[in-house]
């Protein structure tokens, strides 16, 4: 444990890149392989379950810590980690673990049966003998949580310049839902078996937003457009008279998503295609809450699957007969895909992304316009000739939003934010103008620089009206423009709205509270662009 | 009615006619200490100690008409009896001691009790009411002594000269500044201040503090000079211009707030090293328990969880309303916290 928490205590002490890398690097050159595996699960988010229930483990800590219940609460509010709150609140002892991490984690595992006394008693007497940081990793590992500001890119990096490999490969190595339980360190990245890689999706290309003019792009001739869909991106892989669908969230979905089972027969063997997983009728997507209600089910009854139909827009194809595409320029791939699309009764699940036609970048604007009637976010960009990158890579592909919804809205209640936002007033609601009452429509959460979180929790703190546990109503006083992608009506508000991705884009200094936007403006917004209720 | 009185504008005695760190224009104000949310501007008159007095004037300005008093001196005002005892927070910092007729107030300030090396030590004063800061009043603020904390910046002081970077560190121009200045191992490399903590250097040297005294950072220093050198800047320097010249260097942040893993990540320097000039948790009580005091009042900082556990512990505890920066401490030298009474 003391080597693993050196390792976070390394991560959290510095903002650069590289300095994390090394640090990584070091763990990775000097751990057993059994602990640099459970280090590589639990920095790629392969976290376990918590051990205990949370009101338990805030029970134990503060009768170890001696300090009263509510006490304990006041203070995790402030810190806004439960982790590191019961670190700090628990007197530190310098003795540590010298225990691996991979055998700790056993013991954990062991314990997960065990009776709650049984689990106190272990985890007491863990807090009495850490060191502060050894404290705050344990607990991130007993509550669940375990999630380390790290990018799996610098992960990647650093197994790649300690086993010698190149990073598009070790990246490809860590996809797919492997468990540290089965495999091994040398089996994940350095075995030749493929037989385990089955499932294996491919890392997603990305693409940033368009933020360079035209003529760096070059002759409109060079690139291909289509809609920027607004559905689940994901990857269907068919290998081995098995079929899987992963999310781009490297989750797999396939038993979500039972209209796919008749690819199996549809695809030929080894095939991987990129897409977009989305509810499609009469030839146009459905409204994007169509698919929540898909999202995370399980039991997918007839009733879903006739009223939430999903199929799969190809855009791109990895992977064919076996052999991996992606160094293969655009227009070969896409031929390739044209060719799989065509295939008898495959087109009721497994469409073509359509490629728009423009000569002009003013087309292609004209295009993006339109957008939201074709129910899509935007447009992407990307070159005839570009080969599939690994993660998001400038040059080749753009996605090119549409502008979003705007609204100005008063801030009126403030609630402290977690992470690096504890002890701020960063989580926000805002209102609109019903005649001479102010309506809760929406919370954001992002938009703003620190420096005006800043401002706006100084704010908060002297313009306090009530306390409400955590959540504090302020003044009416401040003014936001809200941006959002979408609106849809929702009985459980009081505003009878819901936005899609509410965010603060910008603050309104030159507006008092008087000149926020009503209600009607709202109305009149869902009126138009309200995605159809679903039928019941 | 009460010896002092918490008004719109500032903690009031009305036996005296005379507030204490008053946040609006008042005729007779007492300062605890030069911080600017304590020593505002637009009174008519001021009474600090003898250390306080060449701040306020390089802050507030050279023309104010200012009272120097030195530590256990006694005033009398209208009939009640004043004095000022070291509160340890900041050079020339000190709680204002009030008697009237046997009944005995302490307006604290802000203030700690560990030793930082500029500041005369806290010393508890016998009182029946105290009114306590509580700005890291909650347990989970814990300071390790100072010489600990100094040890730490000195190691990474000395792994930035080895890779031949500068040492940029924040902490406020009046305090923090002089305590990592005067505690750090000046053997490691050259030590450069910013003008802001320079200004504060003078001042506080023109009141009899014997500081070192380190150059101010300004454009003829060369860049060579800078590589392996330790430079002291106030947090609200970090956004400008002349910190591309230091390049390449390391920065940290040295604050109470260091203490908590969030703020670390959003202060975004690269070593957070947890320095204060506030009492933590455990002093905080410590100092309350010192005083004897049958009643505390709490301002500025996390009131009422402070006041509510000095209520279970059998005391007589209640919150009060200041405009002291507190809860905004972590930003009241990044960003103007403009009141009215801010703009002259």
């Amino acid at each position: 444990m003391k080597q693993f928490a050196a390792l976070i205590e390394a991560l959290d002490r510095t903002n650069k890149t590289g300095e994390k890398t090394d640090a990584l690097a070091e763990y990775f050159a000097k751990a057993a392989p059994a602990d640099c595996l459970r280090a590589v699960a639990l920095l790629s988010g392969r976290k376990p379950k918590s051990l205990v229930r949370s009101s338990m483990l805030r029970q134990w800590a503060a009768e170890t810590a001696g300090v009263d219940q509510w006490l304990f609460e006041e203070s995790y509010h402030v810190v806004g980690d439960m982790a590191e709150t019961i670190a700090l609140l628990i007197p530190h002892n310098t003795r540590g673990s010298h225990t691996g991490l991979e055998a700790f984690m056993q013991q954990l595992i062991a314990l997960r049966n065990a009776d709650d006394e049984e689990k106190k008693q272990f985890i007491t007497q863990c807090w009495r003998e850490f060191d502060y940081y050894e404290k705050f990793v344990f607990n991130k590992l007993i509550t669940g949580g375990f999630r380390i500001g790290v990018a799996q890119q610098l992960v990647v990096r650093a197994l790649a310049r300690v086993l010698n490999m190149n990073e598009a490969a070790v990246s490809h190595r860590l996809m797919g839902n492997w468990q540290p339980e089965q495999t091994t360190f040398e089996a994940l990245l350095l075995s030749d078996s493929q037989s385990d890689r089955l499932s294996q999706p491919y890392p997603f290309c990305l693409a940033h937003a368009l933020d360079v003019p035209f003529d760096e792009l070059g002759p409109p001739a060079l690139w291909q457009a289509e809609w920027k869909w607004d559905g689940i991106r994901g990857q269907i892989v068919r290998r081995g008279n098995e079929l899987f669908v992963w999310s781009r969230g490297e989750e797999l979905v396939t038993d979500m998503f039972p209209e796919f089972k008749l690819l199996l027969d549809l695809l030929p063997d080894g095939t991987v295609a990129d897409g977009e997983i989305i509810p499609w009728k009469d030839n146009r997507p459905l409204p994007f809450h169509v698919m929540q209600q898909r999202n995370g089910r399980k039991n997918i009854t007839a009733k879903i699957l006739k009223e939430a139909p999903i199929v799969f827009l190809a855009y791109d194809l990895l992977e064919h007969e076996g052999n991996d595409l992606r160094q293969l320029p655009l227009s070969q791939r896409r031929a390739l895909l044209e060719k799989l699309t065509a295939a008898e009764g495959i087109e009721r699940v497994f469409k073509l992304s359509p490629q728009l036609y423009f000569e002009t970048w003013e087309e292609a604007a004209a295009l993006r316009s339109n957008a939201r009637q074709e129910l899509s976010e935007g447009l992407m960009l990307k070159r005839h000739d570009s080969v599939y990158e690994t993660g998001r890579k400038r040059g080749s592909w753009w996605k090119w939003k549409v502008d979003p919804f705007t609204v100005d809205a008063v801030l009126i209640y403030a609630q402290r934010g977690h992470g690096r936002r504890a002890n701020l007033y960063t989580d926000y609601t805002f209102a609109v103008w019903d005649g001479e009452t102010l309506v809760p429509f929406a919370k954001a959460y992002s938009g703003l620089t620190d420096e005006e979180i800043r401002e706006v929790d100084a704010f908060v703190k002297r313009n306090t009206v009530d306390k409400f546990g955590p959540v504090r109503s302020v003044k009416a006083e401040l003014v936001f423009e809200l941006a959002f992608e979408g609106i849809n009506p929702s009985p459980r508000h009081r505003s009878g709205v819901a936005l899609r991705f509410p965010r603060i884009s910008r603050w309104r200094k030159d507006k008092t509270a008087g000149d926020a936007d009503t209600i009607a403006t709202l109305r009149t917004l869902l009126k138009l662009y309200a995605d159809k209720p679903v039928e019941e | 009615m009460r010896l002092l009185e918490f008004t719109t504008s500032g903690i009031y005695c009305a036996l005296g006619d005379f507030y204490i760190d008053p946040w609006k224009p008042v005729a007779r104000a007492l300062i605890t200490h030069a911080h600017s949310d304590h020593a505002r501007w637009g009174m008519q008159h001021y009474v600090a100690h003898r250390l306080s007095v060449p701040v306020m004037k390089q802050r507030i300005g050279s023309g104010i008409s200012v009272q120097a008093v030195e530590y256990y001196e006694t005033l009398q005002i209208n009939g009640v009896t004043v004095s000022f005892h070291p509160a340890g927070h900041i050079p020339g910092s000190s709680q204002i001691r009030v008697e009237y007729k046997g009944e005995v107030w302490v307006a604290s300030g802000d203030y700690k009790l560990g030793a930082d090396g500029i500041s005369t030590p806290f010393e508890p004063v016998r009182c029946h009411t105290f009114i306590s800061e509580s700005t890291f009043g909650l347990p989970v603020y814990h300071w390790k002594p100072q010489h600990e904390i100094i040890s730490e910046i000195n190691e990474w002081w000395q792994q930035c000269a080895a890779a031949g970077k500068t040492a940029l560190i924040y902490g406020y121009a009046l305090g923090k500044a002089q305590r990592i200045m005067q505690a750090v191992d000046e053997s490691i490399g050259p030590m450069y201040v910013h003008g802001a903590v320079h200004a504060m250097n003078e001042a506080l040297r023109e009141g009899g503090l014997p500081l070192r005294t380190p150059s101010q950072l300004n454009a003829s220093i060369s860049k060579a000079d800078l590589r392996g050198a330790l430079v002291i800047a106030p947090p609200a320097a970090g956004n400008e211009a002349w910190l591309n010249r230091l390049q390449p260097c390391s920065t940290a942040g040295a604050s109470g707030w260091m203490g908590l893993r969030g703020a670390r990540r959003r202060m975004a320097y690269d070593r957070g090293f947890v320095l204060s000039d506030h009492a933590d948790w455990k002093q905080l009580n410590t100092a309350v328990e010192a005083c004897h005091c049958e009643r505390v009042i709490v301002t500025h900082g996390y009131t009422s969880v402070f006041a509510r556990w000095l209520q279970g512990k059998g005391l007589q505890a209640e919150e009060a309303r200041t405009e002291y920066a507190g809860e905004l401490h972590e930003t009241v030298e990044t960003q103007t916290v403009t009141t009215d009474t801010d703009k002259p």
